[in-house]
């Protein structure tokens, strides 16, 4: 993978975010004949995707069975072959509706680049929650002490309380407890568990106890998490007095959503709309991953939270429109690639959770079809 | 001991290399290529800063970049998320109050 010369400054394509969405954008996007430069802040490529260690779900074409890490590899080595300039350690500070972007490289050197076209795939954040104590250290986001027991291989703390029983949730305490940390409950404040069936029998079977309509009513400790106070709630979210529990525990993990990073995507003028089950205020896209703004696309979760084995397909979704928003390949060829990801991400998108995540996309797309006049 | 030499998945840690920074003025080993926060988590340190208003200890939030939660002095430096700043030899890093200070030498 080429380091930047820090000497080009004007790019067919530029991608913002070196996740699964971005790397497979750059690669159908350089594939086609594009010359893309690839952005990330981070010092190594892959967003979030080689800190799931889990195997993935879907057919077997959507590398069921995979585990994120080896998909994130494989990435890596198609960015590799098509000699894709990835500019690390690079943050995009700002852009603009006619395509000027700008950078920070190594915290250090500002400058401009221009593009043709963008495709924004910043991902998202972890949301939070407060209660007493919340502040004390301790006290993170899921994603946070998964990155830190994966990639950076040091264990936040040795019993932890999870907060939300979503895929996030039960996927990190079943890794926790991989690293060699205890899980002392995963407490969920709706009346029914939210993650896969597959994962959530895994952490149950390690014995760990959940509490469905729980929440945490305090965290104790002087400098650090101590104890948990757990409570129950009614039917209308109420916390029913006298119904505590206490449990030691040195971290507590909140697995309570995330929020897509939309940032850039309001600063280049693009038109949102508010999806709660899709993590908040989303960008109105067509099929094509094409935003409001002429020459502007997003992929995964910064389109609305899913998971990477979307991120990914929406990515190479991007990918191909730009290339052939750029006349880099015609029509029929196009049109039979973006029918095939769509017939896959149809196939992601279904099942009891799927199935809701495909009812919140279509309406983005609803509106998107709308708004956005298509290329002459 | 908090670093996971050995994981049922991701194998043996190969990591060697050390480099030694100093937190509040103490000296501490970590791994080369690490970022700030996990050196100092290996190390037992969870109180990465304490906050303007109530002056309450905090550590990460986030652990991606996100949430400034993680701020301290760094070099002399104030406000630099260490979960996304790697170590470096010789590297000072210091508990940030409140908004912190530039600390020129
Ligand atoms: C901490 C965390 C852990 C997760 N764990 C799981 C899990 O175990 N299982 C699961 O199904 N889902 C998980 N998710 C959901 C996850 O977001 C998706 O699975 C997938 O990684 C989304 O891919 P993406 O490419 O859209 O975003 P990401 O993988 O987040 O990639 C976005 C990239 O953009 C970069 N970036 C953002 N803004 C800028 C900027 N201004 N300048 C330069 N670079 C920028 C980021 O550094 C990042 O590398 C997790 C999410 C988070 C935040
Ligand atoms: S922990 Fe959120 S920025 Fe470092």
């Amino acid at each position: 993978m080429g380091e930047a010369s820090g000497k080009m400054n004007n790019y067919d394509v530029v991608i913002v975010g070196a996740g699964p969405a971005g790397l497979a954008a750059s690669i159908e996007a350089a594939g086609a004949g594009a010359r893309v430069l690839l952005i990330d802040e981070n010092n190594k490529p892959g967003g979030q995707l080689f800190k799931q260690i889990h195997k993935f779900f879907g057919s077997r074409e959507h590398k069921a069975g995979t585990r994120g890490i080896n998909i994130g590899t494989e990435l890596l080595d198609d960015t590799e072959k098509l000699n894709i300039e990835v500019m690390l350690n690079t943050e995009v500070c700002g852009l603009t509706p006619d395509k000027k972007i700008w950078i920070i490289e190594n915290k250090e050197i500002s400058r401009e680049i221009t593009a043709g076209k963008i495709i924004i795939a910043t991902g998202a954040y972890e949301n939070s929650v407060q209660f007493d104590g919340w502040e004390l250290p301790g006290v993170m986001g899921a994603g946070a002490a998964q990155t830190m027991i994966n990639l950076n291989r040091v264990l936040p703390g040795h019993k932890v309380l999870m907060l939300g029983s979503g895929n996030v949730g039960v996927i990190v305490s079943y890794q926790l407890m991989q690293a060699g940390a205890e899980v002392a409950a995963i407490v969920e404040a709706a009346p029914t568990l939210g993650g896969y069936g597959v994962h959530t029998a895994k952490v149950a079977r390690a014995g760990v106890p959940f509490y469905t309509s729980h929440t945490i009513k305090r965290a104790h400790g002087k400098n650090r998490v101590e104890r948990v106070e757990i409570v129950q709630l009614d039917s209308n979210w109420k916390e029913i007095e006298g119904t505590e529990k206490i449990f030691d525990a040195d971290t507590i993990c909140l697995a309570v959503g995330l929020t897509p990073m939309v940032e850039l995507i309001w600063l280049a003028g693009c038109k949102f709309t508010f999806i709660g089950s899709m993590g908040g205020y989303v960008p109105v896209h067509d099929r094509y991953m094409r935003t409001t703004v002429d020459g502007i696309y997003v992929a995964g979760d910064v389109a609305g939270i899913e998971e990477a084995s979307t991120a990914m397909e929406e990515g190479r979704l991007a990918g191909i429109s730009v290339a052939y928003d750029l006349n880099l390949i015609d029509d029929a060829q196009a049109e039979k690639r973006i029918e095939e990801i769509w017939t896959k991400l149809d196939s992601l998108r279904c099942g009891q959770f799927g199935e809701k995540r495909k009812t919140a996309k279509d309406r983005i797309l609803e509106e998107g079809e709308g708004m956005i006049l298509c290329h002459a | 001991m908090t670093r996971i030499k050995d994981h049922p998945i991701l194998g043996k840690d190969t990591r060697e290399e050390i480099v030694t920074i100093t937190f509040d003025g103490k000296e501490i080993t970590a791994l080369k290529g690490e970022m700030i926060a996990s050196a100092l988590i290996a190390n037992g340190v969870h109180s990465f800063r304490y906050t303007e208003k109530h002056n309450k200890p905090r550590g990460i939030y986030c652990g991606i970049g996100r949430c400034t939660d993680c701020v301290m002095i760094v070099d002399g430096i104030p406000n630099v998320r260490t979960c996304v700043t790697e170590v470096k030899d010789g590297m000072k890093v210091e508990t940030q109050y409140g908004r912190g200070e530039w600390k020129n030498e």
